[in-house]
């Protein structure tokens, strides 16, 4: 793939996964204001997300945004702070949106399935 | 005709980089007697018909036409021709240096060839598709397309929105605001044979998907045009493009 359509797909994906986030960052702050007044304790948020397909639905898409958005603006920022660009920049940033998914998906399925 | 001097009250405190063309070079303090409607290159000009011969400076159409005599002044990049002391000059003092982001040649006047390579690498050129034959095109003015690009076109090619590009500083590779803006010109002219090409030449590494939206080409633009609003524009287009595959 040349370097132009390369970056203009990267550049849809961090749009997308920006506009995918900026819902999930409302909806995830609504329910945190909602949430603490009833207490706020490990308790009551588990009960509140133990065995819900939904909330499951939601952080994980919530996570899949992250770990898509996050490397492609660090990519960004490091590709001018360091003056270079490339296959080592782009390997690292990909390994990078694989440990954002891993730790999130883990964190989704111990408070949501497990 | 040398301008008159005045006395010392009204004077204005001028600090001027003054370099030989190497990387480093040193401000230099002089006092300009201040004059009605006095511009920056008035100043300078000043500086150099009466204090200093040796002071270097770009300047030609002194009307804001011809993108000349751009420089940085009290720290932002400005057309000097056009800028009032009084707006600028806030306690009295001013200080002159080169534009920002380019080699310096000598004193205030840098070297625009990277600047102007860069409309070449965008493919700011018009690539005919008729020939002398052919009738003459018409373009509605109020086509979506003509309309799109009213402002565009009146670019004087200064290099202010490029000395001001926070991006070309830090990605020297970077195209810039003013070659992507001509970019944008072109692909939006219903006359040009190369849409997807300049497509294809402004969407790379340092094409527009690099621009962060900073915006401070436009607040910088002495001819009040949005860079940012054609960057947008091409960042669309070759999207669109990419997905149609017609960006290889």
């Amino acid at each position: 793939m040349s370097a132009a359509r390369r970056e203009a797909y990267l550049w849809l994906a961090s749009r997308a996964s920006a506009a995918v986030l900026a819902l999930c960052v409302v909806v995830h702050l609504a329910t945190m204001i909602v949430a603490v007044r009833s207490g706020l304790s490990a308790a009551d948020i588990l009960g509140r997300t133990r065995g819900s397909t939904t909330w499951a639905v939601f952080y994980a898409v919530f996570v899949i945004a992250v770990a898509v958005h996050a490397p492609l603006g660090l990519r960004s920022v490091l590709s001018e702070l360091v003056r270079r660009q490339g296959a080592l920049l782009d390997w690292t940033m990909a390994l990078l949106a694989l440990v954002l998914l891993a730790g999130g998906l883990r964190a989704v399925f111990a408070v949501t399935i497990a | 005709m040398p301008i008159p001097a005045s006395s010392a009250a009204d004077s204005l405190k001028v600090r001027v980089f003054r370099s030989d063309g190497a990387q480093s070079g040193r401000f230099v303090d002089y006092e300009v007697p201040r004059q009605p409607s006095q511009t920056i290159l008035d100043v300078v000009t000043y500086i150099q018909r009466e204090i200093d011969p040796t002071l270097a400076y770009r300047f030609a159409c002194r009307v804001g036409m011809c993108g000349s005599c751009a420089m940085t002044v009290n720290g932002k990049a400005r057309w000097t021709c056009r800028t009032h002391v009084q707006t600028v000059a806030g306690e009295g003092q001013v200080e002159i240096a080169p534009l920002a982001n380019l080699p310096v040649i000598r004193d205030l006047v840098t070297d625009m060839r990277e600047f102007f390579d860069k409309w070449a690498r965008a493919r700011g050129q018009f690539v005919p598709t008729a020939t002398r034959r052919d009738e003459f095109a018409k373009v509605s003015p109020e086509s979506p397309q003509r309309r799109a690009i009213d402002a565009t076109i009146e670019c004087i090619g200064c290099a202010v929105c490029y000395a001001s590009c926070d991006v070309v500083t830090w990605n020297p590779h970077y195209l810039g605001p003013a070659a992507l803006n001509r970019a944008w010109t072109l692909v939006n002219d219903v006359r040009d044979g190369d849409r997807t090409g300049r497509l294809g030449a402004v969407s790379g590494d340092a094409g527009c998907h690099a621009c962060h939206t900073q915006q401070t080409c436009t607040l910088r633009c002495p001819k009040h045009l949005t860079p940012t609003d054609s960057i947008a524009g091409l960042k669309r287009a070759s999207l669109l493009a990419a997905l149609r595959g017609e960006i290889a």
